[in-house]
This record gives structure tokens, C-alpha cells and sequence, in this order.
């Protein structure tokens, strides 16, 4: 992954623009959002959705399948920020250590 | 490469120029495209009489009159990226406030010409002539040549382009000349047509700029990751340099008969003493050298020319056969064990087994007139050194004490 010096662009100029996704923050977490089902609101009845708002890094994903609802995390991406469980009206996150 | 052919002598029209205007024309000539600045004494000249030029319609080039130096230089760098040759001008002060951007330029790889009329830092306040100003800033990452005459300083600022331009290298370049020594003093400056400047410069050839239809993100983060590589690769850019400086000085001859080098040697040959120092103060030390070799004293001079990228190695020939090395420097580095200039001769020379004496003298701080008796003092001084077998490693020359 770690590339020489002129193995890469000068300057540090980004070349090829969108390529966040290439960027795992996943690695930088040292605690871990773990969410609860009974008492959140988007499980419940499909609706808050307010830690999918806030996470700066598209990581909270809110599932919809055959009238279920169901909340997973992209730990690719999630980075511990706690801005989720900060952020939930229920309290239904907690944030755990690594 | 370009072609380029000697301009027939009728064609260079000869003009008297202060050191200021001489590098105004020599910006009108280059065609550049944006031109950011903010005015400082003793550069304000060039800026001015470049307004002059745009205001008469003599150039299309778009200047911004910003409200500060670190906008200057800003507003320079995005110009640059978008592809714009660039130039601005400061001194002192204006300088200090560049700081930041100076390094922003330098790492984005920004072929930005910066003419500083050097000038002493405040305080107090005082608008004359030291060197402070601009090696304070020689780690930013600027290539920095020193002019001795209007001459040089017009030729220079042409060359100047195009050694940030070339792919080899895209760094910015500091063109220093002694603030009102040479900014305001006029001279005979042979000026060249301008379709052999802008054939010899050719139109600029970014390696990348910014286009909205391919995007690229320009200074981005880079931490512990990635920084250092991107040091390294300055760091080779900056290592290329002399080698691109010697192909455009030969193109330039050509095109002149004027060459300069990274530094000029004049009656060193034989010379047990050697003076080393750059900019006006090198005229004075040529004028020392001769009476002194009439009195049969084996003295000669080194005038450097580029401070960035020290030219160490090519030094180290000329001076290593020399008993002492006076250094002439008008800047003193706080606390530190000698100055900017005498620390690089020092570097250079230190690994030979038999190396010159090197003493070190601080002249001319905030434009404290630096005659010919000040240079004969350091030369007698040395002498009195090498008898001794030592020297302090600096001392202050010319100041009531
Ligand atoms: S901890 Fe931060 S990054 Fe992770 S899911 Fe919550 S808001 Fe997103
Ligand atoms: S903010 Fe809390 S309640 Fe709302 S969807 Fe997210 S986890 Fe559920």
C-alpha cells in the first residue's frame, strides 16, 4: 500500500478526484459504536435516522427489506468518533473500546 | 529545447535603469500572466512601473492589488496552479508576512519569480540594505540568486523563469537585490527585443494545472503517510537545479554572450586569501582585490551568486587551495556559532583533510555603508589569524563598539 517517493504524484496533487472511498478511516478507531435494536427508533418504525445524518464518514447504514427494518455499521469507514451516539434521541448507542 | 540566436547588437536597446526597473522590464518582457503585490520599500518600483505597463496597455497581464504580502503570495499560487507564469516582488518586512505561503509555493511546486529588494527586519524600524530578510527565508524551499548590478538583475529575473518552469525542477525563485544599493541606483542595462525574451522562455507548460474539466485537488493532507515522500521529492527537485541553471545559462549565452554562474571567481588563482560574499559587496571586494594585488598581496574573490542550492561541492575546488576564507555577510544569525553565509562555506570545506582558516564578518546592517576600508580590515584581520593559526568564529565589522 505504501508507496515510494516517486511512485506517486507531485506534491501530493490528487489526481483522480472522488477517491475518498479509497481512504478506510476504519483504521484510526479506538472506541466502537455498538447499537442497541429495542429502543431505537429507525428498527421500531423506520423513521429518525439521525446518527445516518450526522456520521461524517457515511458509515451507519439503515436497512430496509421485506417491511424489516434493520442497522448495521461500515467499520471499513467508521471511526469511532462517537458523533452517532452523541447525536441519538434514545440512546441507543454506546460507544465501547477497541 | 529552444533555439535561440545571438540578437544582433542593434537590436538591444540600451538604457539607464535603477536595479527596480530593470526587473519591471524585465517582467513586461517575460509576458507574464498575473503579477500579485503588495507595495514595500525598496521594492515598490517594480510594482509601480509595472502598473504603468498594464495601464498603458504595454502588457495583458492581470494584476492584483491585494491587501497584504501573505495574500500576495497566495494569490500567486493559485495563479500558478491554474498554469499563469507569476511573479510578485517584496522586501523586509513583506517578506516576513509571505512566510507561511513561501513554503506553500515551494512544496506545490509553484514556479513563481519573487524579486525581494533586500532590506533589514524590523526592529527598528529601517528601510536599507542587510540580507536578513531573505536568508531567513532559505529554508522555504525558493531557489535564491543574488545580483551584483541592474545588469544582472534584468538577466536573472528572464533566466529565473525558466529554471522554475522546467519540469526538472517547478520551484519558485527568489531574484535578491541590495535594497537602494541596487534597487534605486542607476546603471547601463543592455535590454534584449522582446520576441527574443519570449522565444527564449517560450509560453509556459504546466506539468499539471487546475481545469474544471480535469479535476485534481492541489495541497491536500499528507501526514505520517505520505509527507516525507513528498519532501524527498522536493528535496531532488531542488538537487537538479544546478544542472538545468548551467543548460539555460548556455542558452542564454547564446542568445547574449552573457554568463554569470552560480558564483563568479576573480583573481583567485593563485590567491592566498579569498573574499567570499555576493551581491553589491562583491563589486566593492573586486575593487579591493585589484589594489591590493598592486601592492603585491595575493587576495582574490569569490561572488556567489546562488545561496539555494548551495553550490558546495564546486566551491570546495575553487577555495580549498586558499590559506583563509574571509566571509563578508550582512546578516547575524542570533545565537547561533557563525552566519548563514559562513556556516555553508564552513559545511563545504569541512571534510578536506587540509582546509582554509574561515573567519566570518557581519557588515552593513541595516544599510550601514560597507566601503572599501571595511573589506581591507577583514582582509588584514585574516592575515593577523592565520599568523595565529586561529580566528573567532565571527565579529562584527563596522559598528561603533
Ligand atoms: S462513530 Fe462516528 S464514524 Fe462511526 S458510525 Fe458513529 S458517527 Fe459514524
Ligand atoms: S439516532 Fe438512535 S434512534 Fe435514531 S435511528 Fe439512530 S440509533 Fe436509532
Amino acid at each position: 500500500m505504501s508507496k515510494r517517493f516517486d511512485e506517486i504524484p507531485m506534491a501530493g496533487i490528487i489526481i483522480e478526484p472522488g477517491n475518498a472511498m479509497e481512504y478506510k478511516t476504519g483504521g484510526w478507531r479506538a472506541m466502537r459504536p455498538v447499537h442497541t435494536d429495542e429502543t431505537c427508533l429507525w428498527i421500531k418504525n423506520g423513521t429518525c435516522g439521525l446518527c445516518w445524518i450526522y456520521c461524517p464518514d457515511n458509515a451507519v447504514r439503515l436497512i430496509e427489506e421485506n417491511g424489516k427494518y434493520r442497522y448495521e455499521y461500515d467499520y471499513d469507514y467508521c471511526k469511532g468518533c462517537g458523533i452517532c451516539a452523541n447525536q441519538c434521541p434514545t440512546g441507543s448507542i454506546k460507544m465501547e473500546s477497541e | 529545447m529552444t533555439v535561440v540566436e545571438r540578437v544582433p547588437t542593434d537590436k538591444v536597446v540600451v538604457e539607464g535603469m535603477t536595479g527596480d526597473a530593470a526587473i519591471a522590464h524585465a517582467l513586461k518582457q517575460c509576458d507574464i500572466d498575473v503579477l500579485a503585490a503588495y507595495p514595500i520599500t525598496p521594492q515598490t518600483i517594480i510594482v509601480e512601473d509595472f502598473q504603468k505597463f498594464v495601464a498603458n496597455g504595454e502588457v495583458k497581464t492581470r494584476v492584483i492589488p491585494v491587501e497584504s504580502e501573505h495574500s500576495a503570495m497566495s494569490a500567486c499560487v493559485g495563479a500558478s496552479a491554474v498554469g499563469a507564469r507569476v511573479a510578485t516582488a517584496t522586501a523586509s518586512a513583506g517578506l516576513a508576512l509571505m512566510w507561511e505561503i513561501l513554503y506553500c509555493a515551494a512544496s506545490m511546486r509553484m514556479p513563481i519569480v519573487l524579486a525581494v529588494a533586500n532590506r533589514a527586519l524590523s526592529a527598528p524600524i529601517n528601510i536599507h540594505n542587510d540580507w536578513s530578510d531573505s536568508y531567513g527565508a532559505r529554508d522555504s524551499g525558493f531557489i535564491q540568486i543574488y545580483c551584483q548590478s541592474c545588469q544582472e538583475a534584468y538577466d536573472t529575473v528572464i533566466m529565473a523563469f525558466k529554471i522554475a518552469e522546467d519540469h526538472d525542477v517547478l520551484l519558485p525563485v527568489m531574484v535578491c537585490i541590495d535594497g537602494f544599493i541596487l534597487s534605486h541606483n542607476v546603471e547601463r542595462v543592455e535590454m534584449l527585443p522582446t520576441e527574443a525574451v519570449q522565444q527564449f522562455l517560450g509560453v509556459r507548460k504546466p506539468a499539471i494545472a487546475l481545469d474544471p474539466d480535469n479535476p485534481v485537488t492541489m495541497g491536500p493532507l499528507a501526514l505520517t503517510d505520505y509527507y516525507f515522500e513528498f519532501k524527498e521529492q522536493q528535496d531532488r527537485a531542488m538537487a537538479r537545479v544546478p544542472e538545468v541553471f548551467e543548460r539555460v545559462e548556455s542558452e542564454f549565452e547564446k542568445m547574449t554572450g552573457r554568463r554569470y554562474g552560480r558564483f563568479e571567481t576573480y583573481r583567485v588563482e593563485d590567491a592566498d586569501i579569498i573574499i567570499f560574499t555576493h551581491s553589491t559587496p562583491g563589486g566593492t571586494a573586486k575593487a579591493v582585490v585589484d589594489a591590493l594585488r598592486e601592492r603585491g598581496e595575493k587576495v582574490g574573490v569569490v561572488r556567489l551568486r546562488m545561496f539555494r542550492p548551495f553550490p558546495a561541492e564546486a566551491l570546495r575546488e575553487v577555495l580549498r587551495n586558499a590559506k583563509a576564507v574571509a566571509v563578508f555577510e550582512k546578516c547575524r544569525s542570533f545565537g547561533a556559532p557563525s552566519n548563514p553565509l559562513a556556516l555553508e562555506v564552513r559545511t563545504a570545506l569541512y571534510d578536506l583533510d587540509e582546509r582554509p582558516l574561515v573567519t566570518d564578518f557581519v557588515i552593513g546592517l541595516g544599510g550601514r555603508d560597507v566601503p572599501p576600508s571595511t573589506i581591507v580590515e577583514g582582509v588584514e584581520k585574516t592575515k593577523e589569524y592565520l599568523k595565529a593559526g586561529r580566528a573567532p568564529l565571527y565579529e562584527t565589522l563596522g559598528v561603533r563598539k
